[in-house]
């Protein structure tokens, strides 16, 4: 009997099947951060429970901290005491914590692959909606709420039924200059923010297998915006060289052993999926967004369909019409970072373009790695230099202006292009406006003062 | 054990707007508490602030118990603040034509009832008079709106949990022992992360 890779990874995991109950899904490892963790551990505090397994776990401070120099000094009283209630949950649980000043620190879906901790065929949660980024490894990784984390922590394990596993088929090559996050942009326009609801999405077709590591874990970020519970890649050679030397991967006879049974988790030929779509992005051009859900996108030499009419919410928000075209709108802001877009492979692409150049000087940019590591690296390699020279900040680690809860906001009325995942109404501040796209499509906008990418059709007129 | 809930009966407020997201049900800036509560007072307040006339801030929608939403509600992130925030509100259940995955699972766990209801019946119930209360019978599966009975869908472990009070913790809890058992046997076989030890 064939299997997909979803199925594969839940039979491995299951540890009861109960009639009348969702499966006890067995779960690996659990990743925490500050906003979304207090609670889960008063939940344990309260019942006097201790955490199962402290090994399994691993905390970061990640969304309220400061992205300035003195980051830390912390303004927000409530953000201090969040940070400080997880410091003392993971010390009186015995949870290792990346703590600011730590060089492990970082976003949490970033510093979880670049420590090897996360690993194919795993299962392996967060608090945060963001959590399939990890599934670029072949793991089944996905967001909980709170009161799930709870029970994560004090059993090892959660409450699910078997979701429906959906095959997305990308053929054809990316053309130059046309990255991950259109490909996921592409698709989340195509099926809708809800298109994905109740579905485990698996990337398959050559475009994927194309993908370095990185551009694996930003497709795979998005799943989230159409809905899907998780999205994941099957691993292959890619996964394992990415792996190897990790500080958490496995070594010597251990790390044969280990993949030997990740090649096995592959979705067999004849599988059944429930659902399938096919896209070709051998022509894709880079994407943007131009609505407030991330499935209000279109390609950047397109102008709004004239079916957006029914969205007159979202076209009063942003202050665009439809029939009106993208490029062009100029922007205020340009924001490089976040666990969408926040690793070395995406500040190299922004580097590449910004070098010996200057921003336009009515817009602002900020360049944010995604962690400890990644800011280590962009200034071993001189990046940090090239941003600095172009006139962008490039700044400490954290999740900053992604989702305006810490000190790094777009202010009221400002428009913000942005290699984030959500352009909701005010996600990046009260009155914001969010326009999603790649970090090469931001870092060109942000030269030009208005969006644009080289490949559109007005920047093709200004060259000639 | 939490307190079984078998109806629910209130006045409904209509909120018809499709892919209503976290971000809007509590935005981020609200969520540096470390309690379960607080965010009623900041529930939807986007909407809210930016229109006078929104229809939560009428007062003859006040002492609502039912939402009555668009598609796709709680789309976005992982947060139970939107649960808690919705809940403080004084709001007991939430009916809409679908909702976001999270969401849903975040309700089940705090016990909030979501009503999946087709979206014609949703238009139904938003055109009744605002003092109009309606009661649903999650044994049953029906909702009552004066002379009109309408039926909806449940996901039937949602509808036990809330319906018997189900703690999903406790029934956890109780197979403690062979998750355990689940782990060990997991970690010789095919587990294979060198675990973080000591402070990162």
């Amino acid at each position: 009997m064939s299997h997909n890779i979803v199925e594969k990874i839940w039979q491995q995991h299951v540890v009861q099947r109960q009639a009348g109950f969702p499966d006890v899904l067995a779960i690996d490892f659990a990743l925490l951060h500050e906003v979304t963790s207090a609670q889960a551990f008063a939940e344990l505090d309260r019942r006097g429970l201790p955490v199962h397994d402290p090994k399994r776990f691993l905390a970061t401070i990640d969304h309220s901290i400061p992205t300035r120099e003195d980051r830390h000094q912390v303004h927000d009283p409530q953000a201090l005491k969040q940070m400080t209630a997880l410091r003392e949950n993971c010390q009186q649980h015995g949870i290792a914590l990346c703590d600011v000043g730590s060089q492990k620190q970082g976003i949490v879906h970033v510093i979880g692959p670049e420590l090897g901790l996360t690993q194919p065929g795993m299962t392996l949660v967060c608090g945060d909606s963001h959590t399939a980024t990890h599934g670029a490894f072949g793991a089944l990784a996905f967001g909980i709420g709170t009161s799930t984390l709870a029970h994560v922590m004090a059993t090892g394990a959660l409450l699910m039924n078997p979701p429906r596993v959906m095959q997305v088929q990308f053929n054809g090559q990316l053309p130059q200059g046309v990255y991950a996050k259109d490909m996921i942009m592409h698709l989340i326009a195509q099926i809708g923010v809800d298109g994905g609801t109740g579905l485990v999405l698996e990337y398959t077709g050559q475009a994927v297998r194309d993908l370095s590591m990185e551009q694996r874990m930003t497709l795979c970020n998005m799943s989230i915006e159409c809905g899907a519970v998780a999205g994941l890649v099957a691993p292959d050679q890619t996964t394992f060289e990415y792996l190897q030397g990790r500080p958490h991967a496995p070594q010597g006879a251990e790390w044969d052993a280990a993949v030997k049974h990740w090649q096995t988790l592959v979705s067999d030929p004849g599988c059944r999926y429930d659902r399938s779509v096919t896209l070709d992005i051998g022509q894709l051009a880079p994407m943007v967004s131009w609505g407030t859900n991330p499935e209000q996108a279109i390609p950047i030499n397109q102008s709004i369909p004239h079916a957006a009419r029914d969205q007159a919410d979202a076209l009063n928000y942003v202050g665009m019409t439809v029939e009106q075209a993208v490029q062009g709108v100029p922007i205020d802001w340009a924001f490089v970072g976040s666990c969408t877009n926040g690793r070395i492979e995406d500040l190299r692409v922004v580097a590449d373009i910004l070098r010996h150049r200057v921003i336009d000087p009515r817009v602002t940019m900020y360049v944010v790695p995604g962690s400890e590591a990644v800011r280590q690296q962009a200034i071993d390699e001189g990046l940090d230099r090239i941003f600095q020279q172009a006139g962008a900040e490039f700044r400490q680690p954290g999740c900053s202006m992604c989702l305006g809860m810490n000190d790094d906001r777009v202010p009221v009325g400002a428009r913000c292009i942005s290699t984030t995942n959500r352009n909701f109404i005010g996600r990046q501040g009260t009155g914001s406006i969010t326009h999603l796209a790649s970090p090469a499509t931001v870092a060109h906008s942000a030269l030009a003062g208005y969006i644009t990418h080289p490949i559109s059709p007005m920047a093709q007129q200004e060259a000639s | 054990m939490k307190s079984a809930i078998k109806t629910v009966r209130g006045r409904s407020v209509p909120m018809l707007l499709d892919d209503i997201d976290t971000d809007i049900i509590i935005p981020a800036q609200y969520l540096t508490q470390t309690s379960k509560s607080g965010y009623g007072q900041h529930a939807f307040a986007r909407l809210r602030q930016a229109d006078p006339d929104f229809v939560l801030n009428q007062p003859a929608y006040q002492g609502a118990k039912v939402l009555l939403a668009g598609a796709n509600f709680g789309c976005g992130s992982s947060r139970e603040h939107a649960v808690w925030a919705i809940q403080e509100m004084g709001i007991e259940a939430v009916i809409a034509p679908s909702f976001a995955d999270i969401f849903s699972n975040n309700a089940q766990k705090n016990h909030l009832p979501l009503i999946t209801l087709s979206a014609a019946d949703c238009q139904r119930l938003a055109q009744l008079p605002p003092a109009q209360a309606i009661e649903i019978d999650l044994l049953r599966c029906t909702i009552a709106a004066g002379d009109a009975v309408m039926s909806f869908a449940i996901n039937p472990f949602f509808q036990h949990v809330l319906t018997a009070g189900i703690d999903e913790l406790d029934h956890l809890l109780a197979q403690q022992a062979a998750i355990q058992r689940f782990h060990a046997q997991q970690q010789r076989r095919q587990y294979f992360v060198r675990m973080p030890r000591g402070s990162a």
